[in-house]
């Protein structure tokens, strides 16, 4: 039988070897050393040292920890770091361009999309993915894909405003 | 969670063989529903068999009699929006799209959705009983909180209902399971492969221990001229269904001569009645004899105290499905209600 980890037998259940997990987080190669259970999340948050994620519900109600996984969105609080070995990460850190801004974080701020700000990591990322997918055409598309990021302060409709700024811009494009 | 060792599956006979081991083995998938019920405790594993590296059974395929293979290990996302689906499968991509949400549909597999466990309030309450959880516990649900629970098919050992929206669709479609397990490959028709509670509650489904699903098959009908899904829920995204109902027709005319409906959110498993599809066909489509076979599909519907609306909401959800199936080019994004 072949693994990745040749280590690991059935005999030793008991014992817990962290695995190394190479990974490509915002462009850069990052190493970590964790136990088969910690998730995406916490291995960016704790490990990597990337708090930008956000932890909201820890188990895929919230979005707050959307990160682009190979270039889709994905909840890090429900994979664990081990599956995403040898993928290309990109974090809410990794989106500004030479110390630009995003197009969405201006627009973010223009429109006012936030209030606590602790959504808008991953409404950001979110959005970024649902662009990339290129399905939603009108705002009420808009609205229905980006549906899996709650915004408990109520910046709702300027998430949304903000969002279709960027959309129509690269329509324009 | 509980502490587990982490395997990496090159191929299938290599998953089944690890799941033979003498220890708690489970196959990983997107991990969307197995992670968060580790997380909270409702379920354990001493190994969890990661599944995604397998590198068969990830693509959509056309069968030689018309039909479409869909891999077990393709993301629900890529298979709603995969060009074949869409064009032959509407029914299947919309209701693909109104479960969980984006990122959820980009992580989840084909393979999961059909195993994804309930949403019953008291199962995941580790403290309270539930047959499911807990064979022979008792269920909390009866005498608590019924809003989202069954009104078809239920018994007094479990009144929870299978949250999937993919599988309504596919129980509509009549698909079959390709499973592999240590006894070899076997099929499984859709409607056989979920199961009703009975006195054992806790086997959600006919999956033999160490079996995999590696395929869903569709047959070549696809009602994709007239078809609709409608999701009835408490928000008006990112919930599961309250009810939840997959029509596909085929008419000739005004006269349906072919007719699928399935209900979600309901029962035990996606609920269809053989005898209110034969009652349509020959009829016209009218909201009059959608009405008449809705009676039939909800015939012998128990309520409780807090679901007792279920059971009209369900007829109603039948008959505008029917009607929205004769103008799918009107339907709104997320499978709401249209005109
Ligand atoms: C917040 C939230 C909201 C959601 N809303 C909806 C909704 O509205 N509608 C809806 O339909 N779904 C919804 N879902 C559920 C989601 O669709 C399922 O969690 C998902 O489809 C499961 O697929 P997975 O690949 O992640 O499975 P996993 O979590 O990896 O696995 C689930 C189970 O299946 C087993 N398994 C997986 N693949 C195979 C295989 N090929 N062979 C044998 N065993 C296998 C695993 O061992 C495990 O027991 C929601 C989920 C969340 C977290
Ligand atoms: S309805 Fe089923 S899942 Fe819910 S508490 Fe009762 S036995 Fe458990
Ligand atoms: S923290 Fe992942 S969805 Fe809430
Ligand atoms: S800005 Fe506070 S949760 Fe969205």
């Amino acid at each position: 039988m072949t693994t990745d980890y040749p280590d690991m037998q059935a005999e030793t259940v008991e014992n817990f070897t962290p695995q190394k997990v190479t990974l490509t987080v915002n462009q850069k190669p990052v190493e970590l050393e964790v136990l088969p259970w910690v998730s995406l999340l916490d291995g960016l948050r704790d490990y990597a040292g990337l708090t930008g994620t956000k932890k909201g519900c820890d188990h895929g109600q919230c979005g707050a920890c959307t990160v682009l996984c190979d270039g889709e969105r994905i909840l890090s609080c429900l994979t664990l770091a081990v599956m995403n070995d040898g993928s290309e990460i990109t974090t809410i850190e990794g989106i500004a361009q030479e110390g630009e801004l995003h197009p969405l974080q201006k627009a973010f701020i223009e429109h006012d999309a936030f209030q606590c700000g602790y959504c808008t990591p991953g409404q950001i990322c979110s959005a970024i993915g649902m662009l990339n997918e290129g399905k939603a055409k009108s705002r009420e598309e808009v609205k229905e894909l980006m549906s899996g990021n709650l915004c408990r302060c109520g910046a709702n409709t300027n998430i949304i405003d903000a969002i279709m700024e960027v959309k129509n811009q690269l329509a324009h494009e | 969670m509980n502490n587990f060792n982490y395997l990496r599956a090159s191929d299938v006979q290599d998953a089944i063989s690890q799941s033979a081991r003498e220890a708690d083995v489970k196959y990983l998938a997107g991990g969307t529903n197995l992670i968060d019920l580790m997380k909270y405790n409702l379920t354990r594993a001493d190994i969890l068999v990661d599944i995604n590296r397998i590198s068969d059974h990830r693509e959509i395929t056309e069968l030689p009699d018309g039909g479409l293979r869909l891999g077990a290990f393709v993301k629900n996302a890529a298979t709603a929006w995969n060009h074949l689906v869409e064009e032959h499968y509407p029914l299947l991509s919309k209701a693909i799209l109104a479960g969980a949400s984006a990122q959820i549909r980009n992580m989840a597999t084909n393979g999961g959705n059909l195993l994804q466990r309930t949403r019953c309030y008291y199962f995941y309450d580790a403290n309270v009983p539930c047959n499911k959880r807990e064979p022979g516990s008792g269920c909390s649900a009866i005498t608590g909180y019924q809003r989202i629970m069954a009104i078809l098919g239920t018994t007094e050992h479990c009144i929870a209902v299978f949250p999937s929206d993919m599988c309504v669709a596919l129980a509509a479609l009549d698909a079959v399971v390709q499973v592999e397990g240590p006894q070899g490959m076997r099929s499984i028709h859709f409607a056989d492969f979920h199961r009703l509670p009975g006195d054992t509650p806790h086997i959600d489904n006919n999956l033999k221990p160490g079996e995999i699903i590696t395929g869903i098959d569709l047959p070549a009908k696809g009602f994709s001229k007239n078809y609709s899904y409608l999701k009835l829920r408490d928000r008006n995204s990112y919930a599961f269904a309250l009810v939840s109902v997959a029509t596909g027709l085929e008419l000739d005319g005004e006269t349906i001569t072919d007719a699928r409906i399935a209900l979600g959110g309901v029962a035990h498993k996606p609920w269809r009645v053989a005898a209110a599809e034969d009652f349509l066909k020959g009829k016209t489509a009218s909201g009059e004899n959608f009405r008449q076979a809705a009676e039939i599909i909800v015939q012998g519907a128990v309520g409780y105290e807090h679901n007792a609306f279920k059971i009209e909401l369900a007829k109603r959800a039948i008959v505008r499905n029917c009607m929205m199936a004769l103008h799918p080019e009107s339907q709104l994004p997320g499978a709401q209600p249209s005109a």
